[in-house]
């Protein structure tokens, strides 16, 4: 059994918005072929388990209704590891610099 | 889903959500068969550049430092014939309250929501807009929803956008986050209709006349700093808000002799409405996928008429490459100790081309910073990139194509532009005006002459091309 979702809990909910058949008209074709999907967080307004349809309270403090598809969800975004083709630049445009100063 | 909510239904109520959250009627401004008033449509916003000023100072939005780049002029001229290689200063809006200067965009915006007495309000964008109208609404105390377009099919996240939906939730907005599609609009007009917020577009003419400090503040800095004001502005160029509004704060300040640039990145052969193209461009903004259809078409936007019309202003338009723009970021972290977001690196690259060409004497001004930091970063654009298949490697810059290989120069030498033919331009802006003209509609002389004023001719060339295409 998984574990029952707290009412009050910061969860994201996910909805479908137009399915892959309902896209615009001017869409290109892989768009065309993928549903318009939505993702919003709030609080949740009855316990529930993840994947039930429920309602959250927004921070706006609208009511809206999707699945529960996470749990207080992580910021995941960040950097990455430095890449080599950036980590030299410093290092170039500075002995030039000071090539520059000599020739002066 | 009642039937009413449906994308042919809520599309068709468009006109009548739109003036209902912004309270402007643009019919009234209507000229002929397709002009408008501009000016009158600005003028009756009722703010002066001095009551927008007053209203920024407020929540401490604008006054932001103009810097000289010391270095990187040396840099330029390291590179340069003798004599040649332009003083290049920068305008540091990410010293704004939420970083970047979409903050004077949104001050203005969420100003007038509060007077009007509306609940709170909403605005479709995936960029540092939805941060900056979060803040301001947070400070105003009122409600915000921001609806961005930030995933693909995958469920991956673009990064930069994956920063924004971070900061809006940080200030207590609603973020509604869509995968990828142009039908972001229908759920903004869905949200419109739902909430009755105030729709702080980022096209309304508050949003632009919010800009026109920053040009005015910059006329006045490099007055103070240099004596006279400068030769060369130059904008990093998307939607066209930027752009208009700084030149029309630069003329407000009397520098009218001011030339005024254009630069976006370079994202030919990617499509903006495309899923796959999504997490390939390695940039959000600031980019050709925006920049060309709204300087050839402005209402293209979620208003009726644009507020932002950005061929009626600039001189010149330029490309760089994605990998210019990411050598400058570090060039201008490493030499200036300035870490700064994409954005304003765009304008840098092509400022440092440019200025190159000049004499010593001659003032470049790069009109924006805007903040960095996670997501934000060049480091985790190019990482997504390379774990997508997208070669990065150094090399001459002229290689680069976007969604493929990124080239990051080898030698500053390299940074160049190209120029973007404003009669090419023009003319497609004309085309597209002439496409949006129903069966029975008849071009009026107000329509020639508000053309010449869209496209910066005169009505002998728009007769010309008439001429030409009929
Ligand atoms: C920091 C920054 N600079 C420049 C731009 C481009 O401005 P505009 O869309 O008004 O041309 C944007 C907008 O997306 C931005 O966020």
């Amino acid at each position: 059994m998984t574990e029952r979702i707290a009412a009050g809990s910061w969860v994201e909910i996910h909805k479908i918005v137009l399915k892959a058949g309902e896209r615009a008209p001017q869409v290109p074709e892989d768009t065309r072929q993928v549903p318009l999907e939505m993702r919003v967080k709030g609080f949740l307004a009855a316990s529930a388990n993840v994947d039930d349809e429920v309602e959250i309270v927004t921070p706006a403090g609208r009511r809206l209704r999707g699945r529960l598809a996470a749990v207080n969800p992580a910021y995941n975004h960040g950097f990455g590891p430095p890449v080599d083709e950036l980590v030299t630049v410093g290092i170039e445009v500075r002995a030039i610099l000071r090539q520059r100063d000599q020739v002066k | 889903m009642n039937a009413a909510a449906g994308y042919a239904q809520v599309m068709e109520r468009r006109d009548e959500i739109i003036r209902s959250s912004l309270e402007i009627d643009y019919a009234r401004y209507a000229i002929g068969a397709l002009g408008f008033d501009y000016e009158r449509l600005l003028a009756d916003t009722g703010y002066s550049i001095d009551d927008v000023g007053a209203i920024q100072q407020r929540t401490a939005v604008g006054n932001t430092p103009l810097l000289e780049l010391t270095n990187i002029t040396a840099l330029v001229r390291a590179v340069a014939a003798a004599g040649k290689g332009a003083r290049i200063f920068v305008k540091d809006e990410a010293a704004n309250p939420s970083g970047s200067f979409k903050d004077r965009r949104a001050a203005l915006a969420v100003h007038e929501a509060k007077s009007r007495g509306r609940a709170g309000v909403a605005a479709a964008t995936s960029g540092n807009f939805g941060a900056a109208v979060a803040s301001q609404a947070a400070k105003a105390g009122l409600r915000c929803i921001i609806v961005q377009e930030a995933f693909d099919s995958h469920g991956i996240a673009q990064p930069e956008i994956a920063e924004k939906t971070r900061a809006c939730e940080a200030y207590g907005a609603e973020v509604i986050r869509t995968s990828v599609g142009p039908e972001l609009f229908y759920v903004f007009l869905r949200v419109l209709e739902a909430s009755g917020y105030f729709n702080a577009s980022l096209y309304t003419p508050y949003s632009i006349l919010g800009i026109e400090t920053l040009g005015y503040e910059l006329a006045h800095q490099v007055r103070q700093q240099c004596g006279r004001p400068p030769d060369l502005v130059i904008v990093t160029h998307a939607g066209g808000g930027n752009l208009t509004g700084t030149a029309r704060g630069l003329a407000k300040a009397g520098a009218a002799d001011t030339t005024v640039i254009a630069a976006s990145v370079d994202l030919g052969g990617l499509h903006m409405a495309s899923d796959h193209d999504f997490n390939r461009k390695s940039f959000t903004t600031g980019h050709t996928g925006f920049a060309l259809p709204f300087t050839t078409w402005p209402d293209r936007a979620d208003v009726p008429r644009n507020a932002a019309r950005p061929l009626r202003y600039m001189d010149r338009f330029v490309t760089v490459s994605q990998g210019e723009v990411f050598y400058l970021t570090q060039v201008l972290a490493e030499l200036e100790g300035l870490e700064r977001g994409p954005a304003g690196n765009t304008s840098l690259a092509a400022a440092f081309a440019i200025a190159r060409e000049l004499d010593q004497d001659r003032i470049v001004v790069v009109q924006e910073t805007e903040y960095t930091g996670a997501g934000k970063h060049p480091l985790a654009q190019l990482n997504l990139a390379r774990q997508l298949g997208i070669e990065l490697r150094r090399g001459d810059p002229r290689e680069n194509r976007p969604g493929q290989c990124i080239v990051i120069p080898e030698h500053p030498s390299q940074i160049a532009v190209s120029d973007v033919d404003l009669d090419h331009v023009r003319r497609s802006y004309l085309r597209n005006a002439f496409e949006s003209l129903g069966q029975t509609d008849r071009l009026t002389g107000a329509d020639i002459d508000f053309l010449a004023d869209e496209t910066r001719s005169s009505p002998a060339y728009i007769q010309e091309v008439i001429d030409e295409t009929h």
